[in-house]
């Protein structure tokens, strides 16, 4: 299992890549395991404003349903179109082509408090 | 000679499109006897793409061979937890088709369906009595009706007050449709953490002035009696927010504990659960709402009252929600589950509940050890086992496709959420300890399959008439109906 060096991560199993004010935002290889296949995505609009820690959006797989939270606050700026008619893209691929949005940090600081790589991994070692 | 649809020769059953023939028909018309008349040419077309052409024995076998492909619990063991498949006495049904209940229409005068009526007040009285409640309203249609008649009814009390509390508190032992409930009724759904069952720090740690309630499962999805419900509630209470519990697994408590006593201020019923009305195949179920006293002016105008001797419908009043359905809600359900609770008795409600009870502690006790077991607290009607100690690779999901070739409907499987791999056993009172022994027998042999031959887990179901389903692209990629050239 990866875990890129260059990402952030969330206690929810997001990973977040920071370029200045926009932050891309996906699910990790870890959560995409223990989803298994993913058979529909639910997305917020562009524009929509959302809040760190609230729901964004939901990824539904053959054994659960699970809600989608963000990293950080801000508006989304673009969102992955290709996930709505090939949602398995998140578990072949879930650092690159399955990233799931885009979003204008309204405070790029807000990413700061994010776990890096080696904080996570130790996070699920502890839940697995 | 091959015959469709039987065992052992060919295990498949075509669509009724595919057995369709040009030109054979099912119906012979009476002769014509008036002047023929087209119908105008906008309203008619001259052929229905592949519509099946088909005689009336085409039919008849076709759908009397899917019948025996069924599996219900009246062919065997169904341990579908959270969802109590107990058995459904034939005499519930014998009482639902009795001509007088079966074919009064929901408009006849109440006094020419005094009987009915009658039915339906007491039932009325034996939910409040048995869950501890002011008054029981019959008209949600199912739980998930039941859960958002509750919701509304806690919204309703709310805004009389003039508060404008936005949020409610689930816990992650609750019952999936928990959260999609409060959103519906338009609140912000809280997730809160359990520690198997639900301490008072974690409550009052959120339990501020925006709370309108607090919804819980009792026993919860684990399986286990919320032991701090009592001084949850009232420290729900005394912050200004009221109690919802979903009493789905209320088949745990009748006839010896009370939600009422608890504190908790409204609770929905399946009656198709505990009360022993058919489920499964998408009903009608019924989930009927119980609440206290002061809750009882918001109920949907529904229902019967007593008047001397004789009874009439409710009519209502200003401060309630409304209707939820039409008429009186699902009758033939409510008579099915009064002839339960009439036949058994009080005494007998609660022998049922002990019996589910010792049954789950009895598939706990004989699985411990070969099965991991999260939660080592003694259970109520349902315990949780998960995947963790199995060996070969193998997984839930193959444990519950392996049982099938022993001839059982899987548990749930993946739920709660909080137990990675759950495996969700519910044995309900019905089955008799032979039953119980010769299922755990098979649960502890798959064990040993894992352990010595993984890939017979891996390929299961090998003996069923079809194999493992492709779930994922049934999911990704449903054909909802059938098309000549897809």
């Amino acid at each position: 299992m990866e875990f890129p060096e260059e990402l952030k991560y969330t206690e929810e199993h997001e990973w977040v890549m920071v370029e200045e004010d926009l932050a891309v935002v996906g699910i990790t290889d870890f959560a995409q395991d223990a989803l298994g296949d993913v058979v529909f995505v639910e997305l917020p609009e562009v524009g929509t404003v959302i809040e760190a820690g609230k729901a964004f959006g939901v990824v539904e797989s053959v054994k659960a349903v699970s809600d989608i939270y963000a990293p950080v606050s801000g508006t989304v700026e673009e969102i992955n179109d290709d996930l709505v008619e090939a949602p398995e893209i998140i578990n072949t691929s879930p650092y690159e082509d399955g990233w799931m949005i885009k979003i204008r940090m309204a405070d790029a600081a807000d990413a700061d408090d994010l776990m890096d790589a080696e904080a996570y991994q130790a996070l699920i070692a502890e839940e697995s | 000679m091959t015959m469709l649809g039987a065992s052992g020769l060919v295990l498949n059953e075509k669509l009724l499109f595919e057995h369709s023939q040009p030109g054979r028909k099912g119906y012979s018309l009476p002769k014509l006897d008036v002047p023929a008349a087209k119908l105008p040419a906008d309203l008619s077309r001259e052929e229905i793409s592949g519509f099946p052409e088909l005689s009336e024995v085409d039919v008849v076998r076709h759908f009397t061979r899917l019948s025996t492909w069924n599996y219900g619990v009246d062919s065997g063991f169904y341990p579908l937890g959270s969802c109590t498949m107990k058995y459904n006495p034939k005499v519930n049904e014998a009482a639902a088709r009795l001509p007088g209940l079966a074919d009064v229409h929901p408009a006849t005068p109440p006094h020419l369906a005094q009987g009915m009526l009658e039915l339906m007040y007491r039932l009325q009285v034996a939910l409040a009595e048995v869950s501890g409640f002011a008054k029981v309203t019959l008209q949600p249609a199912a739980g998930a009706q039941g859960e958002l008649t509750g919701m509304l009814v806690i919204r309703s009390w709310h805004e009389a007050r003039g508060s404008k509390r936005s949020k409610v508190l689930i816990p992650d032992t609750a019952h999936g449709t928990n959260p999609a409930t409060a959103t519906l009724a338009g609140y912000d759904v809280v997730p809160i953490a359990s520690e198997g069952v639900l301490t008072l720090e974690e409550v009052e740690a959120h339990m501020d002035d925006n709370v309108a309630a607090l919804m819980v499962t009792n026993p919860n999805t684990l399986g286990l009696f919320e032991t701090n419900i009592e001084a949850i509630c009232k420290l729900v209470h005394d912050r200004g927010g009221l109690v919802y519990c979903d009493g789905a697994n209320l088949n745990a408590l009748m006839g010896i504990a009370r939600p009422g006593d608890m504190g908790i201020d409204v609770m929905h019923f399946n009656l198709h659960k505990t009360f022993s009305t058919p489920h499964g195949g998408g009903g009608p179920g019924a989930g009927p709402v119980g609440v206290t006293e002061q809750l009882v002016p918001y109920l949907p105008a529904a229902g019967v009252e007593r008047d001397g001797d004789q009874y009439r419908f409710v009519t209502g009043n200003t401060e309630s929600i409304g209707r939820l359905m039409a008429f009186h809600g699902n009758v033939g359900i409510m008579v099915r589950a009064f002839a339960y609770a009439s036949t058994l008795g009080g005494a007998g409600l609660k022998h049922a509940s002990q019996m589910a009870v010792l049954n789950a502690n009895y598939v706990r006790a004989r699985l411990e050890g070969v099965y991991d077991l999260p939660y080592k607290r003694r259970s109520l009607h349902e315990v949780i086992f998960s995947d963790k100690d199995l060996a070969g690779g193998c997984h839930t999901l193959d444990v519950a496709k392996r049982l099938i070739d022993y001839g059982y409907h899987p548990p749930t499987i993946y739920f709660p959420l909080v137990v990675k791999g759950a495996i969700m056993i519910e044995p309900t009172e019905t089955e008799s300890q032979d039953v119980l022994d010769e299922f755990c027998d098979a649960m502890i042999a798959i064990a040993g399959e894992a352990r010595d031959n993984p890939e017979l887990l891996h390929q299961a179901p090998v003996r069923s008439k079809v194999r493992r389903l492709d779930e994922t692209t049934a999911a990704r990629k449903p054909k909802l109906r059938w098309e000549d050239n897809p």
